[in-house]
C-alpha cells in the first residue's frame, strides 16, 4: 500500500517539502555569499567593502535583490523568445535539484538516493545548457562567444571531474553521498581529502571551472565579452543567473565537504554545523581565489584541463582501483 | 619541451598560485587605507595640491607678501589669476574715482585684490613657481564644494584676511 500523499513518508510529499527548504536556504546564502564576496573584495583591495546599508553593509544584498527585481525585464530584437526566457529558468532550476541528495546531516538529508552523485553530477552539467541557450538566445555576439567558451570549457572540466569523483566513489564502494561520508571518520587524516589529496586538488580546480567562477570565468570575461552570455539580461534575467552561480558554488562546496573532508563528521560540534563549515570553508577559499587570480586565458585553460588534469585524474583513478583491489 | 623542463614549469606555477594567495591574504589582514569621510577626515595634506593663496608677511600675516608685479599672472597657462591695483591718476583728474586695472601698476607695490578661478585652474604651480618673493603656495583644502561655478572664483585677498583672523 502506497503512503498517504499527506503523510511525510510519501516521496512527492517530501520532495515538495524537500525543494521548498532548498529554496529557502538557497535563497539565504545566496544573499550572505554576495554579502560576503563584497567585503572578501574589499578587505582584498584594502577598502571597507559594503557598509552603509544596515550594520556592516548587511542589507546591501537584500537592498541589491530588491532593486534587481523591480527592474524591466527587456529582450533584445531578434532574440529567440522562448530560448532566451528559458535559459535563465534551466540554469536555476537543475542547481535546486543538486541540493537533494546532499546530507547537511546524518538525519537532514533532503532526499537519500543511492545515485545521489550521478544525480548531482547529471544536473549540475545542464547548467552549461543554460549558458549555450542563453548565449545562443541573445542574438548577442558577446553571448554567442560566451556560449561557445562555456561548451569548450565543459567539456573540458567535466572529464578530470568526474575521474576525481570516481576515484572516491571507488574508494568508499557506493555513489551514495550519504555512504560517503559515514565511511570517512571526524578526523582530518580519516577524510579522503587527506588520504588522496591529488583527487581532492583536481576536484578544486574543475569545481571551480564549473561554476564559471573566476580565474575560470571565461564565459562571461568582463573585459573581453561585456559579460559574455549574460550581456543582455536585465533585472532578474540577470538575477536567476547570479543566484545560480552562488548556488552553484554552494553545491560543490557541499559535495566537496561531503567527499572529500567527512562531510558532517566531526568532534565536539553537531554534524549540520560541522558540515556548514566545511563547505563555508571552501567557499571562502573560492572567493579568496576569485580576487587573487587572473582570468586564463583560452588555451591556458584547454591546456590545464587535457594535459595536466585528466592524465593526473586517469593516473590517481589506476592507483586507487590498484590499491583497492590489492587491499580487497 | 623536455619532460623536466614541463614539471619546472609546473611547480613554479603551482608555488606562484601559493604565492599569490599569500599576498591578497596578507592584504585581506590589513587595516584599510580608506577614509570614509564624513565620519573621517585625511590628514595627510602635507603634499596636497589644493588651489593656490597668499602668504602673509611675518610682522602681518593679513597682508601679502605679494608685490603686485603680475609675474603669476603672466606664467599661469590657463590665465585663471588676476590681480588688481589702482591704475595711476593721471594729471589734472585727481578728483576722479580711483580705477583698479591689472597688475603691475606704476606706483603700487601691494595688490588690491587677488583672485583665482579654481573652475579653470589645472594646479600646474606655475604661479607659485614663478613668484619672486615666494607669495603664492596650495592650499590644504580637499573639500571643494559648490552649486554654481562662479563659487569657484575665490577672493584669496579676504581669504588671507580671514586666515589671519583665525590664527
Amino acid at each position: 500500500m502506497s503512503p498517504d500523499l499527506l503523510s511525510f513518508d510519501h516521496p512527492l510529499t517530501r520532495l515538495v517539502v524537500g525543494l521548498l527548504c532548498v529554496f529557502a536556504f538557497v535563497g539565504l546564502n545566496g544573499l550572505v555569499l554576495v554579502w560576503v564576496e563584497r567585503k572578501v573584495a574589499g578587505h582584498v583591495q584594502l577598502r571597507p567593502g559594503p557598509l552603509h546599508v544596515g550594520p556592516y553593509g548587511l542589507l546591501q544584498p537584500i537592498v541589491d535583490a530588491v532593486k534587481l527585481v523591480g527592474k524591466q525585464l527587456a529582450m533584445p530584437a531578434g532574440a529567440d523568445k522562448y530560448l532566451y526566457w528559458a535559459a535563465p529558468l534551466l540554469a536555476f532550476a537543475p542547481v535546486t535539484v543538486c541540493f537533494l541528495p546532499l546530507p547537511f546531516d546524518p538525519n537532514l538529508a533532503p532526499m537519500r538516493l543511492n545515485i545521489g552523485l550521478v544525480l548531482i553530477l547529471a544536473f549540475s552539467g545542464l547548467g552549461v545548457l543554460s549558458l549555450i541557450l542563453a548565449g545562443w538566445g541573445s542574438n548577442n555576439k558577446w553571448g554567442l562567444l560566451g556560449a561557445a567558451r562555456a561548451v569548450a570549457q565543459s567539456v573540458a572540466y567535466e572529464v578530470p571531474l568526474l575521474l576525481a569523483v570516481m576515484s572516491v566513489a571507488i574508494t568508499a564502494g557506493s555513489l551514495d553521498l550519504y555512504e560517503i561520508t559515514s565511511q570517512q571518520g571526524g578526523w582530518p587524516w580519516q577524510w579522503y581529502g587527506v588520504q588522496n589529496p591529488l583527487a581532492f586538488f583536481i576536484f578544486l580546480v574543475c569545481a571551480v571551472a564549473e561554476t564559471n567562477r573566476a580565474p575560470f570565468d571565461l564565459p562571461e570575461a568582463e573585459s573581453e565579452l561585456t559579460a559574455g552570455f549574460h550581456t543582455e539580461y536585465s533585472g532578474m534575467g540577470f538575477g536567476l543567473f547570479f543566484l545560480a552561480e552562488y548556488a552553484n558554488m554552494i553545491v560543490v562546496s557541499g559535495v566537496a565537504a561531503a567527499l572529500f573532508l567527512g562531510g558532517w563528521q566531526g568532534p565536539f560540534l553537531s554534524g549540520i554545523l560541522w558540515f556548514l563549515v566545511k563547505v563555508y570553508a571552501i567557499l571562502l577559499l573560492m572567493i579568496w581565489m576569485r580576487w587573487t587570480y587572473p582570468r586564463v586565458r583560452f588555451d591556458q585553460l584547454l591546456n590545464l584541463s587535457w594535459k595536466w588534469l585528466t592524465p593526473l585524474a586517469i593516473i590517481d583513478l589506476a592507483l586507487v582501483v590498484i590499491i583497492k583491489g590489492i587491499g580487497g | 619541451m623536455s619532460v623536466s623542463e614541463l614539471f619546472e614549469e609546473a611547480y613554479t606555477g603551482l608555488k606562484s598560485l601559493f604565492v599569490g594567495l599569500g599576498i591578497t591574504g596578507k592584504a585581506f589582514c590589513q587595516p584599510q587605507v580608506t577614509v570614509i569621510y564624513p565620519k573621517q577626515e585625511v590628514d595627510n595634506l602635507s603634499t596636497f595640491r589644493g588651489h593656490v593663496e597668499l602668504v602673509g608677511k611675518e610682522d602681518d600675516p593679513s597682508v601679502p607678501r605679494c608685490v603686485a608685479c603680475g609675474a603669476c599672472v603672466k606664467a599661469c597657462p590657463s590665465d585663471c589669476l588676476s590681480i588688481l591695483c589702482p591704475v595711476p591718476v593721471k594729471e589734472g583728474q585727481e578728483d576722479a574715482p580711483v580705477a583698479m586695472g591689472p597688475a603691475p601698476q606704476k606706483g603700487s607695490k601691494t595688490p588690491g585684490a587677488v583672485f583665482v578661478d579654481f573652475a579653470l585652474c589645472s594646479l600646474c604651480g606655475q604661479c607659485a613657481k614663478t613668484c619672486p618673493v615666494d607669495s603664492l603656495r596650495f592650499s590644504d583644502n580637499p573639500y571643494m564644494v559648490a552649486l554654481d561655478r562662479k563659487e569657484f572664483r575665490i577672493d584669496l585677498m579676504a581669504r588671507l584676511k580671514r586666515q589671519a583672523e583665525e590664527a
